[in-house]
């Protein structure tokens, strides 16, 4: 069997350590000026993170909110269907029951660390209450620190997610 | 006749106060030197790759040096059980303090004149110059074979040993392109050699410019970086010799590297592009005798500051071009190292250092006066050499990609011959 493998032709000239050290110098050195000149915001794309951030989209999932009455009780109505849809079982619920037959959480509580941020507890909400949240700075010093109750969920305060709707597909 | 200045003297105790002072000075300056240069290094990698590199401590990230420094000295240290735990604490040493010593050698800046005396503007006007130099710069070496020795790590040894064979391949044709320098001299202390540029009116790259590209390429050897930074070759080797070293003892690993950097573009400032000399002017073209006295032009304290400048400028220049080297040109292999030191380079340099003493023979014979016209001849004969070993190397004949496409294409034509014939004498 003959050798295949087919050896291209190439211009000597091209292929020149020296010719091609010096173009990759002045390619480096080009970028190096118009980082240093006025071309700088054409070039440099680095975003300084702490200051600037990307815009989330509006679909983003992230940490929790729980939203409430103006009285600042919390919009649940402890109907148990959050931990119940929930896939990664980090929703623990404690329902209660007021005088009038009101139900309310006695304890609700999100293992953040558990959520796989699915969205599936705000789409089966009937109340719209419990949410995920446009929002993704979480660190914490403890593993604790990631069960969030129930006042720490209605005192979050970033934008809630527009979740997907399937009959209006381009959120019209 | 060169006019001598008469300054004098120094006395024992102001030269040991001078030397002290001396000494301080260019130790925390190079100290500081090297600091800026890590940040250095990360900003123009940065400034080429379209980034903004460190900016965050200090304003414009000036205090990243700083920050990195304590970082280091306060993380915590790991020793691997199984090194060699009196060599593997020694290697670090022994590759920083070469590398420190080696500043005492090089003249900064025209003498100063005080009324207590001359003061030569280097640390240790060293009569042996350059040869203590080398000795020391090629001590460091040591630090990193012992360091892959004694880590008792495949990929650290594989680095000391690379580093090894590298410092050999490179400090044959490091000392050979000095020779040149040598013969031109008739000296090897440094300061000796800074003013014959001076009085021949043209720095020593012009005249003898094949031996300084070949310094150069060197250079880039043995301070181990990047076209041949082999020793620690991060996509083979880990990080190379100091795989297994933390903290501290990292760190002095890393600062040897850039004062070595610092060395070398001092040294080829120093021999290659004048020293100190300001260029198109006379006035600094001076020599300071061990008695005190002054030869050539009158000192002065401007002077001193003005060649300084001058120095740092041709220093950074080379420390510039030794970055963007770095983070353009990829690693050579192996192989292609030792094929460029020993079959490339060393060849060259020979036929270079005879090429070149041969002319400065005849010349002398002839009786030129050494000067301008000395340094135009010598200048034609090496352009004509460099035009000639860039020609070779340029076409393709010697290191390029093409000659080895072209080899290879001509052996894939040989077994293919050789296999259709066999196939036609089977066939019949």
């Amino acid at each position: 069997m003959a050798a295949t493998v087919r050896v291209m032709k190439r211009p000597v000239r091209e292929s020149s350590y020296m010719r091609a050290t010096l173009k990759g110098m002045a390619l480096t050195f080009k970028h190096m000026v118009s980082t240093l000149t006025t071309q700088k915001e054409a070039t440099v794309r680095t975003m300084q993170y702490p200051e600037e951030k990307w815009a989330l989209s509006p679909r983003w999932r992230g940490t929790h909110v729980m939203e409430k009455h103006d009285d600042g009780r919390p919009k649940c109505v402890a109907c148990g269907l959050c931990p119940t849809i929930c896939p990664a079982n980090c929703i623990r619920l404690i329902p209660g029951e007021d005088d009038q037959g009101n139900r309310y959480p006695v304890v609700y509580e999100i293992d953040e660390f558990r959520c796989i941020f699915c969205g599936m507890c705000q789409e089966v909400c009937p109340v719209e209450a419990i949410h995920v949240g446009q929002h993704y700075e979480n660190g914490e010093y403890t593993r604790d620190n990631f069960v969030y109750d129930l006042n720490r969920l209605m005192a979050q305060e970033h934008p809630v997610t527009q979740l997907w709707d399937p009959s209006d597909p381009a959120s019209e | 006749m060169e006019p001598v200045y008469q300054v004098g003297q120094l006395s024992d105790t102001a030269f040991l106060i001078t030397s002290i002072i001396k000494i301080l000075v260019v130790f925390v300056g190079i100290l500081v030197t090297v600091a800026m240069l890590t940040l250095l290094e990360r900003k123009i990698s940065a400034w080429m790759q379209d980034r903004l590199g460190p900016n965050r401590v200090g304003p414009g990230g000036l205090g990243q040096p700083l920050a990195d420094g304590l970082k280091n000295i306060l993380k915590e240290e790991s020793n691997p059980g199984q090194a060699h735990s009196a060599f593997f604490t020694l290697a670090p040493m022994m590759a920083i303090t070469p590398a420190m010593v080696t500043f005492a050698v090089i003249p900064l800046a025209a003498p100063l004149p005080t009324p207590w005396g001359l003061v030569p503007m280097v640390v240790a006007d060293v009569p042996v110059g350059i040869l203590f130099l080398l000795a020391f710069s090629s001590l460091g070496v040591f630090g990193i074979v012992i360091a892959g020795w004694a880590s008792s790590n495949k990929y650290a040894l594989l680095g000391g040993l690379r580093a090894g064979a590298q410092m050999i391949s490179y400090e044959i044709a490091l000392g050979m392109s000095l020779l040149s320098v040598f013969f031109l001299v008739g000296n090897v202390r440094l300061p000796e050699i800074v003013y014959s540029q001076q009085q021949m009116g043209l720095w020593f790259a012009l005249p003898l410019s094949i031996s300084f590209l070949f310094f150069w390429i060197s250079a880039f050897a043995e301070t181990n970086r990047l076209p041949f930074d082999l020793p620690e070759a991060e996509s083979e080797l880990v990080t190379g010799y100091h795989t297994e070293y933390s903290s501290m003892k990292f760190s002095m690993f890393f600062i040897a590297e850039y004062s070595h950097v610092l060395t070398i573009s001092m040294l080829m400032a120093t021999l290659f592009l004048g020293g100190w000399d300001i260029p198109g002017y006379a006035g600094d073209n001076m020599l300071a005798l061990p008695d005190g006295n002054v030869v050539g032009a009158e000192p002065a304290v401007w002077k001193t500051i003005l060649t300084l400048l001058m120095f740092v400028l041709k220093t950074g220049f080379f420390i510039i071009i030794f970055m963007l080297v770095r983070w353009t040109v990829p690693r050579f292999r192996y192989d292609q190292v030792m094929d460029l030191g020993w079959k490339l380079m060393l060849p060259t340099i020979l036929v270079v250092v005879v090429v070149t003493a041969g002319t400065i023979l005849a010349l002398d014979t002839a009786g030129v006066e050494y000067g301008l016209a000395y340094g135009l001849v010598l200048t034609a004969v090496n352009g004509v050499m460099l035009a000639a070993f860039l020609l070779l190397m340029d076409r393709g004949r010697v290191l390029s990609g093409g000659f080895a496409m072209n080899q290879r294409r001509a052996q894939a034509k040989a077994v293919a011959r050789f296999h259709k014939e066999e196939f036609e004498v089977g066939r019949t």
